[in-house]
């Protein structure tokens, strides 16, 4: 899957849960999911539920604690598909 | 496990326990009772000469049994470290429509259903009941809990 068809799934999954929608603007890899998209902790669960459902993969916690940016989750969404 | 455990494991204490009896637990759900007293002092102001319990209240009471006392059952059968260690928990989502007021004195059921436990997030459907099995709420509630003891 090319690496920018993760970040426009990403972008679509991240959505319901921006509560800072100028930071959406600009979705790019260094978009930072807590202080760019203002996605709470609780909310980050979603996501990375939801980025499971999407890409049938499993996220463990390390790698959950490690998925600050839409970049970093890009990365473990490639790794855990390959 | 017991009622009784999990009821003392439970961080609150009168007059904010909405608790009185744990029914049935297990890794997918949990149903309890509470009794809201009659003498309850928020009743003299809520609502004024008319008294009927505070939705807030029905929430918290759901999420006392639904979700808090669920978190102590699964936490505790999964072998953590000692659940008495002062980790902290915060509710953090909640979406719920009423149907019926509960007046004082009423005895209310609460049935949760484990959605997922995932990452220190709980996330239950939980509804509450009247004695006669009508349904007075329900929704969603969702808390977490800090994995490490607070600093």
């Amino acid at each position: 899957m090319p690496e920018k068809e993760i970040l426009e799934k990403l972008k679509a999954i991240v959505t319901p849960y921006v509560q800072n929608k100028e930071g959406l603007e600009n979705f790019n890899e260094n978009t930072d999911f807590l202080n760019d998209l203002k996605i709470n902790s609780a909310n980050l669960v979603d996501v990375v539920l939801d980025v499971e459902d999407e890409f049938n993969i499993e996220i463990d916690t390390e790698s959950m604690n490690g998925m600050l940016t839409a970049g970093d989750a890009k990365n473990i969404i490639l790794e855990k598909i390959k | 496990m017991t009622s009784a455990y999990i009821i003392s494991k439970l961080p609150y204490a009168p007059p904010f326990l909405f608790v009185d009896e744990i029914l049935e637990i297990n890794a997918q759900g949990v149903t309890g009772l509470y009794k809201f007293p009659e003498d309850s002092f928020f009743y003299s102001g809520h609502f004024k000469d008319n008294p009927v319990t505070p939705g807030v209240l029905l929430i918290e009471c759901m999420a006392q049994i639904g979700v808090v006392s669920l978190g102590v059952f699964l936490i505790s059968s999964e072998n953590y470290e000692n659940v008495e260690s002062d980790r902290k928990i915060g509710l953090s989502s909640t979406e719920i429509d009423f149907f019926k007021p509960v007046f004082p004195g009423e005895s209310v059921k609460v049935v949760s259903t484990k959605e997922y436990f995932r990452f220190n997030k709980l996330k239950c459907k939980v509804e509450m009941f009247d004695t006669e099995e009508n349904l007075i709420c329900r929704g969603k509630i969702a808390g977490m809990i800090s994995r490490e003891p607070a600093l």
